[in-house]
């Protein structure tokens, strides 16, 4: 396998300083997917979306065409679109706002126009100054230019966009929490079911929640065809996607590549890419797909970047976050700061979460630091058994949402791959790497 | 005499216009008491109520579930330096530590001259500079402790006031433009967009029963 030459969809723009204005979205062939929606019927916006077979890349991997094709039964009232990127180590949608907010722009007008959908909200994370700065100074300028607002580009349709902060919420994320924070509550997951927003989305109604970046490769795909997006990568992975490489690389960044035709080792190692591991090191392990998602050795760095693929191997490509760990990396700290992250980010409604964080980050915390005993082992895969029943993948869940389920991932990756290392910081009463 | 100036009250009323529902502006108004008094002050809280209908507590009730938003006061200047596993990878333990020792306070803590408070935040999403380090939500770069001693005099100096300003001020373009749309306009306007989409259907395939839509 090697890198393809694939089209860049959504990063084409980005080498030039401007690519956040207007002017150089237009000298760049901006708003003309719009332009040729408009002309088309919305079934036939909608037809073209699904004939990509593009996978929502938020990290729940989710057809957005399915998603969209929900609605034609019983028409949508609200565009939601999700770019509260929080997943650790996962930084491409950072990149797409700051960088390219128009496309974002003209993917939610083209999927409002095939949903006739007239408002929508962009829900940002709070975090991102720049980009809601960035965000909005784009949406000022499409509505002047006639191509966001009343009767965009002489069609009739219209539609009003809106961008909306968040203020610092890991969980708003998951997409009945983010509903919840916009109506301007706790960013408590909704219970289940319904299941989809489409059936009861914000204020009751039904929604259609996107991700920023599924919202970035719109533009393209009815710009040149869903078949021409579908033609890209393989099985039912389509298309490109940014995978945000992070951890002990030469060149850690964004890079857009063909799914499922390039692999991990092409990500990591490639000179034009990731460039391999910093100095003299080897590559331990590595996360393929945001911290909720399973380890994977260095025997896996051949598995293509494909959903089903990596999905099958026993972890996920996730929110599309790789972070390389090499041979000086403590995995039991490692292991420790992922779930203090949870700890810290679960909402607290159900107590498997709630608790079971609290208590596998305290284990954690002493095995780390020399107060660990042998039966810690046990004790941390029986609590996460408790938070998702067999500790399996995909993991079974006890709780409304999947955070709690994300939070043995790291902890059981750490014990089934590294289990000397595990027992050397509680014979040795501390850590080896220190 | 309301708290929140004549200027925030137009611009937070502004904000209630534009959702459906006036709640939904509850934490954009909490971002922009901020930027008025740096935290948000119990008098805030209660006009933001009083803005979307509904409780004080029922902000406070809100607010408390967000890291951005503090109900006790903070510094000028909000450092947050991120520990999560790209960061950690790279050094940012050892980073907050120095961060710990240069402004003689532990994470959580503000100066005693109000000047920053530091946080030990959670990932940042700028994974690729790592450690990364924010200033009131301002990306500032990776950092080393010895750049982070210029950061910090470089904030205290004011030659950073131009990209980092005080603490609380989120999003500083303003809307300019839009539809304020209500409720009822959207529902109006969906229930027009589900009678032509049948007539679409109709048109496309005549033996579909009216009534299922497509």
């Amino acid at each position: 396998m090697a890198i393809t030459d694939a089209p860049k969809i959504v990063t084409a723009r980005l080498g030039h300083p401007d690519s956040h204005t207007l002017e150089r979205y237009l000298a760049t062939g901006g708003y003309e997917g719009l332009r040729r929606a408009l002309t088309m019927t919305p079934e036939a916006v909608a037809h073209e979306v699904d004939a990509a077979s593009l996978l929502g890349r938020g990290g729940a991997g989710f057809p957005a065409g399915r998603k969209w094709s929900m609605l034609r039964k019983n028409p949508v009232t609200y565009l939601v679109i999700n770019g509260d990127e929080s997943e650790p180590a996962t930084f491409k949608d950072h990149l797409l706002i700051e960088r390219d907010p128009h496309q974002i722009l003209e993917g939610v007008l083209i999927s409002a126009y095939a949903l006739q959908v007239t408002q929508a909200f962009i829900y940002l994370r709070g975090e991102f100054a720049l980009g809601l700065e960035r965000l909005q100074a784009a949406l000022n300028d499409a509505y002047a230019h006639g191509a966001a607002g009343a009767d965009i580009f002489g069609s009739g349709f219209s539609l009003d966009v809106v961008v909306h902060p968040g203020a610092g919420a890991y969980i708003c994320g998951e997409e009945t929490a983010l509903l919840e924070s916009l109506e301007g509550k706790r960013g408590f997951p909704r219970i289940k079911p319904p299941f989809f927003p489409a059936v009861h989305g914000l204020y009751g109604e039904p929604t259609v929640v996107n991700n920023v970046e599924t919202m970035a490769n719109i533009p393209w795909i009815i710009t040149n065809g869903g078949a021409a997006f579908a033609a890209l990568g393989g099985g039912r992975s389509t298309g490109t996607r940014l995978f945000a490489l992070a951890g002990h690389v030469r060149n850690p960044g964004a890079y857009e590549l063909e799914m499922v035709k390039t692999t991990f080792r092409d990500l990591i190692y490639a000179p034009v890419l990731g460039g391999g591991i910093r100095g003299s090191n080897t590559l331990k392990a590595f996360i393929p797909g945001g911290v909720s998602a399973p380890w994977f050795g260095p025997d896996q760095v051949d598995l293509p970047l494909g959903q089903d693929e990596v999905g099958a191997a026993g972890s996920m490509l996730g929110s599309g976050s790789v972070v390389a760990m090499d041979s000086a990396t403590c995995m039991v700290r490692a292991a420790w700061r992922i779930t203090k992250f949870f700890a810290r980010e679960s909402c607290g409604q159900c107590t498997p979460c709630r608790e079971g964080s609290g208590w596998l980050e305290r284990i954690m915390h002493r095995i780390e630091n020399g107060a660990g005993r042998e039966e810690d082992l046990d004790l941390l895969m029986d609590l996460c058994d408790n938070i998702s029943p067999g500790v399996a993948w995909p993991p079974q869940q006890t709780t409304i949402c999947v955070l709690g389920p994300s939070i043995p991932s790291s902890i059981a990756s750490g014990i089934r791959m590294f289990r000397d290392e595990f027992l050397v910081h509680i014979k040795d009463g501390g850590c080896p790497f220190d | 005499m309301s708290h929140l100036s004549a200027d925030i009250l137009s611009r937070g009323r502004a904000l209630v216009g534009l959702y459906p529902e006036p709640r939904s502006a509850l934490i954009p108004l909490c971002h922009l008491a901020q930027e008025q008094d740096g935290w948000l002050r119990p008098e805030a809280m209660a006009e933001i109520a009083a803005l979307v209908g509904v409780t004080a507590a029922e902000v406070r009730g809100t607010a408390t579930f967000y890291d951005m938003l503090h109900t006790e006061p903070v510094g000028t200047y909000v450092v947050s330096v991120c520990t999560n596993i790209a960061c950690l990878l790279d050094g940012a333990a050892e980073l907050l530590e120095h961060a710990e020792s240069a402004l003689g306070t532990r994470a959580g803590g503000t100066t005693p001259d109000g000047m920053f408070t530091l946080e030990e935040s959670e990932c940042l999403a700028d994974c690729d500079r790592t450690p990364c380090v924010q200033v009131n939500h301002r990306y500032v770069g990776a950092q080393t402790p010895e750049s982070f001693d210029a950061l910090l005099g470089d904030l205290r100096s004011g030659a950073l006031a131009d990209t980092v300003p005080p603490h609380g001020t989120l999003v500083r373009v303003r809307r300019t433009v839009g539809l304020q749309a209500t409720k009822q306009a959207v529902a109006a306007e969906r229930a027009a967009a589900a009678g032509a989409q049948l007539r679409r259907a109709e048109a496309a395939s005549p033996s579909i029963p009216s009534g299922q839509g497509s």
